[in-house]
C-alpha cells in the first residue's frame, strides 16, 4: 500500500480540552479522561464505542493504560508512544494505520498535565546526558536558546522578529475565550522583558499551566454518520534527529524537515495548499524553524516571514488560539495544535476564525526539538 | 561533607564509557573518542562508533582548541551550585579534532563571547581523581 492509499481514510470526528487553568482540583488522569469523555460527546459516541487508546503525560509511566483504568475500558490497539511534545501529533499517524488496517475503529488521542499547580514549572522525565549536567544548561530552555543564538548569527534573525512571534500569539489569544493570557504584547514588552538564557527573554517562552486535551478518531464511513463537518486526516509524519542537545546534527535545522515532507507526501499537497498552521511554540524561535523546516520559506527566511505576519488577518495564519507563549501550556502543547486545527475546519472559532479554512497543518516539536511530528487535516466538502 | 557537596558543580555519571574522558582531564589532557576501524571521531563517548557500529573504540589525544559553535548566558537557576554561578556560559565548541562538545566558557568578558570566537580547555579540579573540562578566549 502506498501511503497515499492512507489519505482521507480516516476522520476526526471529535475535540475538546479540559482543565485549562492556573489550579487544579483535579488529578492527571482525571483531566484526560474527563477531555476524552467531552471528545466522545462532540463526537456523538459514547466510551464504550473507543477501542484504541493513545495517551502520553509526564505523570504516569505507562499513560494509555492509566487512562484506561479512568475510562474502564479494554482496547484492542495501545499506544503511549512518547517523543516528547510531539507525541499526540504521531499519535494521529499511528492511530490512522491502525483504523486503516481494521485493528481498531474509535481511537482517543489523549493529554493532561497539572504542572502549574504541582511544581509552578515544567514537569518532565527528560534526563540529561553525563556529558551536559556538570554545565547548568537549563532544560531545555537554555538549548533553544543556543538554536536562536546560533539562527540569529547564521541568517540575521533579528530579536524584533522573534519578539514578533509572541506579538502575533498574544492577538490570537485575545480573540480566544480559553486563553489564559489574552492581554495584548508588544515587541518593546518582549525586548524589555528579563533576559533568561541569553538571547531569550521571558516572553519568548510559554506559559506553565494545568490543562489538557482529546481528539477522536474513526473510519470516514462512521464519520459520515456525525452531525459535524467532517475532518479528514490527509497526511502524517514523524521522525527525530537526536535526543540529547550535545547530540543535535544542526543548530539551525530540525528533523520536521522529514516530518514534514513525509505527512505533505501522504497528502499529495505541498505548502501552498495550507490555509492554517499550527506550530508547536514553547519559544519563538520554533515558529521560525518550523515555517522553514516544513517549506513555508527558504532556510533563514523564516524572520522574514513571520514580520510579514502570522496574526490576525494574515494570509499565513499561525497558532491561532494564541498558541503555548499565550493560550496554555500544560507541557506537551501537541494535542491543542490538534484541537484548534479541527475547530478551525469545522467552523467553529468565533472571532478568531480563518474565513474558509480548509486545510490545516499541526507540528510538534518534543525535547529540544528531538521529535518532530507532522498532521494535515483538510475539510471535507 | 554533603552540605559541601550541596553547593558544589553536579559530578559526571561514571559508569559509562566516558570515565575515560573525566580522569584523562585529572591529567590535564582533553581526551576524544575515536573509532580504529572506521578513523572517524565521535561525541559523546560510547562503546561502539556511531559512524560504522564498530566496538574497536580509543581515545586520541585532542589539541584542547576549538570553536565557539553557539553559547547562551544563563541568568538564573534553581540548581544550589549554579544559581550561584549566575550568570555563567554554556556553549557549544567545535573541537579542531571534529566534534561538539558542551562547556563552560570561564574567565572571559561576558561582551567579548561571539560564535566563532577560538577557545582554549582548561580544567577544574573536582576530587575523586577527576577533572571537569572548561574553555576560556584563546
Amino acid at each position: 500500500m502506498s501511503v497515499g492509499a492512507l489519505s482521507g481514510q480516516v476522520a476526526v470526528v471529535g475535540a475538546a480540552t479540559a482543565g485549562i487553568g492556573w489550579e487544579s482540583r483535579q488529578s492527571v488522569a482525571e483531566i484526560m479522561a474527563e477531555a476524552a469523555h467531552k471528545a466522545l460527546v462532540d463526537a456523538d459516541l459514547s466510551v464504550r464505542d473507543v477501542d484504541g487508546l493513545y495517551a502520553v503525560t509526564p505523570y504516569y509511566w505507562m499513560p494509555s493504560v492509566t487512562l484506561a483504568d479512568q475510562l474502564g475500558i479494554q482496547p484492542k490497539v495501545t499506544d503511549s508512544t512518547n517523543i516528547g511534545g510531539a507525541s499526540v501529533v504521531a499519535h494521529v499517524g499511528h492511530a490512522v494505520r491502525a483504523i486503516v488496517s481494521g485493528q481498531c475503529e474509535v481511537a482517543v488521542i489523549a493529554y493532561a498535565s497539572t504542572q502549574r499547580s504541582d511544581a509552578g514549572k515544567l514537569v518532565t522525565g527528560a534526563d540529561m546526558l553525563p556529558y551536559e549536567r556538570p554545565y547548568g544548561p537549563l532544560f531545555p530552555i537554555s538549548g533553544y536558546a543556543m538554536v536562536m543564538q546560533r539562527h540569529m548569527h547564521e541568517y540575521g534573525t533579528t530579536r524584533e522578529q522573534l519578539a514578533k512571534v509572541t506579538v502575533a500569539a498574544s492577538e490570537w489569544a485575545s480573540l480566544n475565550p480559553e486563553a489564559l493570557k489574552p492581554e495584548p504584547v508588544t515587541v518593546a514588552d518582549v525586548l524589555a522583558s528579563p533576559l533568561v538564557s541569553d538571547p531569550l527573554r521571558k516572553l519568548d517562552i510559554c506559559l506553565v499551566t494545568d490543562g489538557g486535551g482529546a481528539i477522536v478518531l474513526t473510519t470516514l464511513d462512521r464519520a459520515r454518520k456525525s452531525r459535524k463537518p467532517a475532518v479528514s486526516v490527509l497526511g502524517t509524519g514523524e521522525s527525530h534527529s537526536h535526543c540529547y542537545m550535545t547530540n543535535m546534527r544542526s543548530f539551525t535545522e530540525t528533523a520536521g524537515v522529514q516530518s514534514g515532507r513525509a505527512a505533505f507526501e501522504m497528502a499529495g499537497l505541498g505548502p501552498k495548499d495550507i490555509d492554517v498552521l499550527q506550530i508547536y511554540d514553547a519559544f519563538t524561535i520554533m515558529v521560525v524553524l518550523g515555517l522553514e523546516d516544513l517549506g513555508f520559506c527558504s532556510k533563514g527566511e523564516g524572520g522574514a516571514l513571520v514580520e510579514r505576519g502570522i496574526g490576525p488577518g494574515s494570509t499565513l495564519p499561525v497558532n491561532t488560539a494564541g498558541g503555548g507563549l499565550r493560550y496554555c501550556h500544560p507541557g506537551m502543547f501537541g494535542i491543542f495544535l490538534l484541537v484548534e486545527a479541527v475547530r478551525q475546519l469545522r467552523g467553529e472559532c468565533g472571532r478568531r476564525q480563518v474565513a474558509n479554512a480548509r486545510r490545516v497543518l499541526a507540528h510538534g516539536f518534543g525535547g529540544v526539538l528531538a521529535g518532530n511530528a507532522t498532521v494535515i487535516l483538510g475539510r471535507n466538502g | 561533607m554533603k552540605s559541601e557537596r550541596a553547593h558544589a558543580r553536579p559530578l559526571p555519571e561514571m559508569r559509562n564509557a566516558g570515565a575515560t574522558f573525566w580522569s584523562k582531564a585529572a591529567e590535564g589532557v582533553l581526551v576524544v573518542p575515536r573509532c580504529t576501524d572506521c578513523g572517524r571521531t565521535f561525541w559523546h563517548p560510547r562503546p561502539r562508533c556511531p559512524h560504522c557500529g564498530s566496538g574497536r573504540v580509543d581515545w586520541i589525544r585532542g589539541s584542547g582548541k576549538g570553536t565557539v559553535h553557539t553559547f547562551t548566558v544563563v541568568r538564573q537557576s534553581g540548581d544550589p551550585y549554579f544559581k550561584t554561578k549566575v550568570p555563567y556560559v554554556v556553549a557549544m565548541i567545535d573541537l579542531d579534532e571534529g566534534v561538539r562538545i558542551m562547556t563552560n566558557v570561564v574567565d572571559t568578558p561576558l561582551d567579548a563571547l561571539a560564535v566563532g570566537m577560538r577557545v582554549e580547555v582548561l580544567f577544574e579540579d573536582a576530587g575523586g581523581g577527576i577533572a571537569i573540562p572548561l574553555f576560556r578566549r584563546a
